[in-house]
């Protein structure tokens, strides 16, 4: 008490310097923001339900991939494992049968690894330099060819696979994997062409006017000028392709031999395969096995997809 | 002819149905500094992409040092160019970036060393050299620009704007920058710009521009004293001219331009051709060629106004008044103010002024 009449005694002598403190003694700073508002409820709820919803059948496929059979049929799908086994997962890579064949997806991984790395080199490399000379080098005929590319990219698939199937026949590579991948090849070049055009088309044009005054060509402006520019594209094209070609299904079955089938082919084979008992938690381990390689790829360059995208796919 | 540089004849150009320049002739003395003045769309930096073999011409021929460069690559027309938006490589060093056309032609590296360092000498950035361009402000970007035109040993130096990127502190100390070049290298410049300040203080020359066709070609102070149309008069001068649509009067032995009511009396003014009674025309007035309350020389008429804004610039004074029935602007020196509603006698140097048909917009 003793304090406070202390303060006004003050207060009266310094009239003007208390008005001046009041001042100071205001709301300064940060605003307070509370962490439980209604408002942050609302939307952490949202978010958390959705993110369970999708995260749902992951956990599901996790938990029964590393039970036993025994165990998987007391009917528990949400249960953790009680006793964990790797088993199925050694099954699904190395023994799991289709057909006559008892080496399971291993031989699929295989060959996806050998589909997907050629198809997605070959058609980013080609891609990027139609884009390079679409957007820099405006030919005679530029228009037209692009327009041609680009409705190319909405025809239905369905219509082209007989005609391919007889193209490759002809020239002699139906059923191998080199005709898959000059397939795939072909398919991605539409969309990869569009993204790279328009990326390079983002670049500013006096960089090229500048590097052609250098005296720098066609290739020199490619390779020195354009492509240290654009790894963000690169790698969204790389991202698109691996993820694009590594889950083909349709491809992989209308144009192989069962030797040369995709992981993919070869993961529906094995948990479609209608002899004995139905293993689930072998499915699942192949599923995910299956589904591991787009996954990782996404997690390692997702910021740089991102990014990318950004750059490349919003100007027309 | 001997001493010509760069020669530009009957050049046209169109896109589809837009002609962008049409039959244009140009020809610029070696060593001389010719600026392209025009805004924009006026095919000036259309004319320098031309010239630098950027853009291919629909008709036409171009010559550089006597040589036939029409279809010439750019890198054979001995040209360096430097571009507004600077263009360095992002991904090169300074260094890299001075010598990349050197590699391209594969110049011996002793020889490459040897430009570099005297290109970065004369622009003073050897302390940058290994730097990033964006590392860079935005005068020592454009200094890097020039110094990869100036490594190339050209014979032409082309400038697109160079300077609109920068801000006004900047642009004016690299104009005495790029004009101190010009003066030690002597080398043929063309330098298209939309900024008259530019325009005037560097050019030996300069073109004046519109919708493809070159309005004028004169040394600046002509430019300036003497426009050859209403275009260029209104184009060159800030603010600009003041104009006064009348009609000519001969009476007594004095010629008048008579405009809404005031006659303005033009018998000092040096015409080319005999001024005709009853001829429509327009009287073009600078700011500073008006007087505020002293006579002018020769000036036989004065005028009553009435001030309506003043705005103070420091070194000048600006007026704005009302005669005639329209607003004109007057520039007096700093120190003599005059507040809003003070009334004025006004007078003119017609010695200085310009006279122009009305509807051939020419020069009389």
């Amino acid at each position: 008490m003793s304090d406070i009449v202390a303060f006004n005694s003050v207060a009266d002598e310094a009239a003007p310097q208390a008005q001046a403190d009041r001042v100071i003694a205001g709301p300064r700073g940060r605003k307070p923001r509370r962490a439980l508002s209604g408002r942050n409820i609302m939307i952490y709820g949202t978010l958390i339900v959705v993110a369970l919803y999708y995260l749902l059948p992951l956990y599901v496929m996790v938990m029964t991939s590393l039970k036993g059979m025994p165990e998987i049929r007391l009917g528990n799908i949400f249960a953790p494992p009680v006793e964990i086994t790797f088993e199925p997962w050694a099954k699904a890579w190395a023994s799991a049968c289709t057909g006559l064949n008892c080496d399971g997806l291993s031989r699929g991984f295989w060959n996806s690894v050998r589909i997907t790395v050629p198809s997605t080199i070959v058609s980013i490399a080609i891609a990027s330099v139609n884009g390079y000379a679409l957007a820099n080098w405006r030919f005679k005929g530029a228009e037209l060819f692009f327009t041609i590319l680009i409705v190319g990219a909405f025809i239905p698939y369905q219509v082209m696979i007989y005609p391919i199937v007889i193209v490759l026949r002809e020239m002699g590579i139906y059923g191998t994997l080199t005709g898959l991948i000059i397939v795939h090849t072909i398919f991605g070049m539409p969309i990869l062409t569009l993204l790279f055009r328009n990326y390079f088309a983002g670049l500013p044009e006096e960089l090229f006017k500048a590097a052609r005054v250098d005296g720098a060509g066609f290739w020199t402006i490619y390779f020195r000028i354009m492509l240290p520019m654009s790894l963000p594209i690169f790698v969204v094209a790389m991202i698109l392709q691996v993820t694009g070609i590594w889950n083909d299904f349709l491809f992989g079955v209308v144009f192989t031999r069962p030797e040369y089938y995709p992981m993919t082919v070869q993961l529906n084979n094995i948990v479609n395969s209608v002899q004995g008992v139905k293993e689930y938690n072998v499915n699942m381990a192949a599923t995910i096995l299956t589904g591991a390689v787009p996954l990782f790829v996404y997690f390692v360059s997702g910021r740089l997809f991102v990014r990318g995208i950004a750059a490349g796919a919003v100007k027309g | 002819m001997q001493n010509v540089s760069v020669s530009v004849k009957d050049l046209s150009l169109s896109f589809g149905a837009v002609t962008v320049l049409d039959t244009l002739n140009l020809d610029i003395k070696d060593g001389e500094f010719l600026v392209l003045l025009g805004s924009s769309g006026c095919g000036k930096s259309t004319l320098l992409n031309c010239i630098a073999g950027l853009l291919d011409v629909s008709d036409g021929q171009i010559f550089i040092k006597n040589k036939n460069v029409t279809w010439e690559e750019p890198k054979d027309r001995g040209i360096g160019m430097v571009f507004q938006s600077y263009a360095l490589y992002p991904q090169m060093s300074v260094e890299k970036n001075l010598s990349f056309g050197l590699q391209v032609a594969k110049v011996p590296k002793e020889e490459i060393d040897k430009r570099v360092r005297r290109a970065s000498e004369i622009l003073q950035i050897q302390p940058l050299l290994k730097r990033k361009p964006s590392e860079l402000s935005g005068g020592q970007r454009q200094r890097v620009a020039i110094g990869r035109a100036l490594v190339r040993d050209v014979d032409v130096f082309l400038f697109d704007e160079p300077l609109s990127n920068l801000d006004a502190k900047l642009r004016s100390e690299l104009r005495v920058e790029i004009k101190r070049l010009h003066q030690s290298l002597k080398n043929t410049m063309i330098y298209v710009t939309h900024d008259q300040i530019e325009a005037l203080t560097l050019a030996d020359r300069i073109a004046v521009m519109k919708s493809g066709v070159i309005q004028q070609l004169a040394d600046p102070m002509t430019i300036y004293n003497a426009p050859e149309n209403l275009f260029v008069a209104g184009f060159i001068g800030s603010p600009s001219m003041n104009f006064f649509r009348g009609e000519l009067q001969l009476r007594d032995q004095r010629a008048y331009v008579h405009a809404n009511g005031v006659d303005f009396d033009v018998s000092a003014y040096p015409s080319r051709a005999p001024l005709v009674h009853g001829q429509k025309v327009v009287l073009g007035l600078r700011p500073e060629h008006v007087r505020v309350d002293e006579a002018a020389s020769g000036a036989a008429a004065s005028h009553r106004a009435v001030v309506d804004i003043e705005e103070p610039m420091g070194a000048d004074n600006l007026l704005w008044l009302k005669l005639a029935g329209q607003s004109m602007s007057v520039r007096i020196a700093g120190q003599r103010r005059y507040a809003p509603g003070t009334a004025v006698t006004l007078s003119f140097d017609m010695a200085v002024a310009s006279i122009f048909d009305a509807t051939s917009e020419n020069r009389l």
